[in-house]
C-alpha cells in the first residue's frame, strides 16, 4: 500500500496541503490482465482535482496501462479486463453500466504520436464537439476559437482554418490533438508522452499549456522525461513491474524520495 | 554513496566535486594552524605565507563552483545526486570563509611588528585552535565517510569552543586591567579568538550540510550554544 505524505516542512516550498485536495479519480485494489498477463498490481492512486500527477518508471512497468484504464480504452480490445475499483466523482466507471462516449468526454486523452483526422484544422476539433453537441453555427466556431487559444495555437493557425490538419508540423500537430481534446470541454485529460517526439521548443509550450489547464482540468501524464515530469507535476507516481511502488508530492519525490528503487531509478541507477 | 550511475561519467563528476572538497578542507586545515602558529611565535614570514597562500583556496572555491555549475547543467541531478552537488558547493563556501578568517589572524600576526607580551596571554587562543582543528577534520571526515553521526557530534560539540571563548575574553579582559602596555596585542587576540569561534560555526555549518546531504531533510533542532551569559557581557563590554 502506498499512501501520499503531506508531512513535508514548510522550507520544501510544499504549496499543497491535505485540506486543499479533493480526489477527482480513485483507485482502489486496481489489477489488469492483458490476457493471463496481469499488467497492474493492486494499483491504489488519486488524481486530485486541478492538479497534474506524473507517472514515470521505466518501459513496461505499466503507466500507460494505468491511464488506459482510467478512460476505459482498453474496451476496444479484446482479452484486456480490469478488477478493482476507479471511481470519478465517486461513480465507478469500470462498471459494465458505464456509457462510454460519456465517460471518454469527461477523460479525454492525448497520445504520444500527434494523431489529427485528415480533415481541415477546423474541423478536427468542430467534429469532437458535433458528436455530444448541437450547436449553432456561431457558437461552434467560438468554440473551436476558444481552444485553439487555450491550446496556444489559436495565432499560428487563425488564417489557415481551412488548411490539412496533418500540415501542421509536429509540435502543432500535437497542439491540435490537444485543442481537439479540450474542445469536448473534458474534466480529465490524460497525457501519454505528449512530448516525446517534439523539439525543445514545442515541449516548452506543451509544458505551459499543461501549467495552464490545470486550473480548470485534472492532468495526468505519463513521461519518460524525469526532468519533465519535475517541471510539471504537482504529484509523482513511481510505477515498477506493475506496482506504484511511491507516491507522492513532487517536490520531495525529486529531492527525497523515500523508497530505494525510486532513488534509484529517478537519479539514473536503475538496472 | 550508493550504486554507480548508467552513465559512469557522472559518478566522476560526483567524485571529483568530493575530491576537490576533501582538497579544500586540508587547505584550510593547514592554513588554521599556519595561522596560529605565526601569532605563537610572532612569526611574520609564516604569517605573510598564510596570507597569500589563502587565494589558491579561493580559486579552488571557484573551480569547484564551475565544475558543480557545469554539473547541474548537463547531468541535472535529482534527488540524493542533487544534494551531493549543492552539499558540495555550501561547504565549499564555509571552507572558504574559514581560509579568509585565518588570513585575517595572520594580518594581524603582521600588524602586531615586534610586539612580545607574556606568552600565557596566547595559551586560551591555542587552546581554542586545537579544539577548531579537531572539529574541522572531525567533520571532514564526516563529510567524506557520508556519515550523518560524526556530523552531529561535530553539531553538538561546537558549544566547547563557545565556551572557550567567552573565558578567553575574560582572561583577555583581566591582563589588559592588570597593565595597559598589554591592551593593543589582547585586543588583536581578542579578534583572532572571534575569528576562531566564527570558524567553528562553519564547521556546524558543515555539518549540518552534511545531514542534509545524508538525511533529505534541513536540520531544524535548536544547536546547544556555549555560556550565553558570558557572550551578553561581551556585548555589553564591546557597545561600552
Amino acid at each position: 500500500m502506498t499512501t501520499v505524505e503531506f508531512t513535508t516542512p514548510a522550507a520544501y516550498n510544499a504549496p499543497l496541503t491535505a485540506a486543499d485536495l479533493s480526489e477527482k479519480i480513485t483507485v482502489r485494489g486496481l489489477d489488469f490482465y492483458y490476457g493471463d498477463n496481469r499488467a497492474l498490481k493492486n494499483v491504489n492512486i488519486s488524481l486530485y482535482k486541478s492538479c497534474v500527477t506524473a507517472f514515470i518508471g521505466p518501459s513496461g512497468c505499466g503507466k500507460s496501462t494505468l491511464l488506459r484504464v482510467l478512460n476505459r480504452m482498453y474496451d476496444l480490445y479484446p482479452n484486456q479486463r480490469a478488477t478493482g475499483h476507479v471511481t470519478l466523482d465517486g461513480e465507478d466507471i469500470l462498471l459494465p453500466s458505464q456509457d462510454l462516449n460519456l465517460l471518454r468526454s469527461k477523460v479525454g486523452m492525448v497520445f504520444q504520436k500527434p494523431t489529427p483526422f485528415p480533415m481541415t484544422i477546423y474541423e478536427n476539433i468542430a467534429f469532437g464537439i458535433r458528436l455530444y453537441e448541437k450547436l449553432p453555427k456561431s457558437e461552434l466556431d467560438d468554440r473551436v476559437k476558444s481552444a485553439l487559444e487555450r491550446s496556444a495555437l489559436w495565432n499560428e493557425v487563425k488564417d489557415k482554418l481551412n488548411a490539412n490538419g496533418l500540415s501542421l508540423s509536429g509540435g502543432q500537430q500535437q497542439r491540435l490533438c490537444i485543442a481537439r481534446t479540450v474542445a469536448v470541454r473534458p474534466e480529465v485529460i490524460l497525457f501519454d508522452e505528449p512530448c516525446s517526439a517534439l523539439d525543445p521548443i514545442s515541449t516548452a509550450k506543451i509544458e505551459e499549456l499543461i501549467s495552464e489547464l490545470t486550473d480548470d482540468y485534472t492532468i495526468g501524464i505519463v513521461t519518460h522525461n524525469m526532468q519533465q515530469a519535475a517541471r510539471v507535476s504537482d504529484f509523482t507516481a513511481f510505477m515498477y513491474l506493475g506496482e506504484l511502488i511511491e507516491f507522492g508530492e513532487t517536490s520531495r519525490m525529486f529531492t527525497n524520495p523515500n523508497d530505494r528503487r525510486t532513488q534509484d531509478y529517478i537519479t539514473g541507477r536503475f538496472g | 554513496m550508493s550504486d554507480p550511475h548508467t552513465v559512469k561519467a557522472f559518478d566522476h563528476d560526483l567524485q571529483e566535486l568530493s575530491r576537490m572538497i576533501a582538497e579544500m578542507g586540508g587547505m584550510a586545515e593547514k592554513q588554521v594552524a599556519d595561522a596560529v602558529d605565526a601569532l605563537a611565535r610572532r612569526d611574520s614570514t609564516l604569517a605573510q605565507r598564510v596570507a597569500a597562500a589563502d587565494a589558491s583556496i579561493d580559486t579552488l572555491q571557484r573551480e569547484l563552483e564551475e565544475k558543480a555549475v557545469l554539473t547541474i547543467a548537463r547531468r541535472q541531478p535529482v534527488a540524493s545526486d542533487l544534494r551531493e552537488v549543492v552539499g558540495t558547493l555550501r561547504i565549499a563556501g564555509d571552507l572558504e570563509r574559514i581560509g579568509d578568517l585565518a588570513k585575517n589572524i595572520a594580518k594581524r600576526v603582521l600588524a602586531l611588528g615586534g610586539e612580545f607580551p607574556p606568552p600565557k596571554l596566547i595559551r586560551g587562543v591555542e587552546h581554542m585552535t586545537d579544539l577548531l582543528l579537531a572539529q574541522l577534520k572531525l567533520v571532514l571526515n564526516a563529510y567524506a565517510r557520508r556519515s550523518n553521526e560524526e556530523a552531529m557530534a561535530v553539531w553538538r560539540a561546537d558549544e566547547e569552543i563557545d565556551a572557550v571563548c567567552t573565558s578567553v575574553f575574560r582572561e583577555l579582559l583581566t591582563y589588559m586591567m592588570e597593565d595597559p602596555r598589554n591592551i593593543s596585542f589582547c585586543i588583536h587576540l581578542l579578534f583572532c579568538a572571534k575569528n576562531i569561534e566564527r570558524m567553528g560555526d562553519h564547521a556546524t555549518n558543515i555539518a549540518e550540510t552534511v545531514h542534509y546531504v545524508i538525511e533529505g531533510r534541513p536540520l531544524t533542532d535548536q544547536r546547544p550554544k556555549g555560556d550565553t551569559t558570558g557572550f551578553a557581557s561581551m556585548r555589553v563590554a564591546g557597545e561600552g
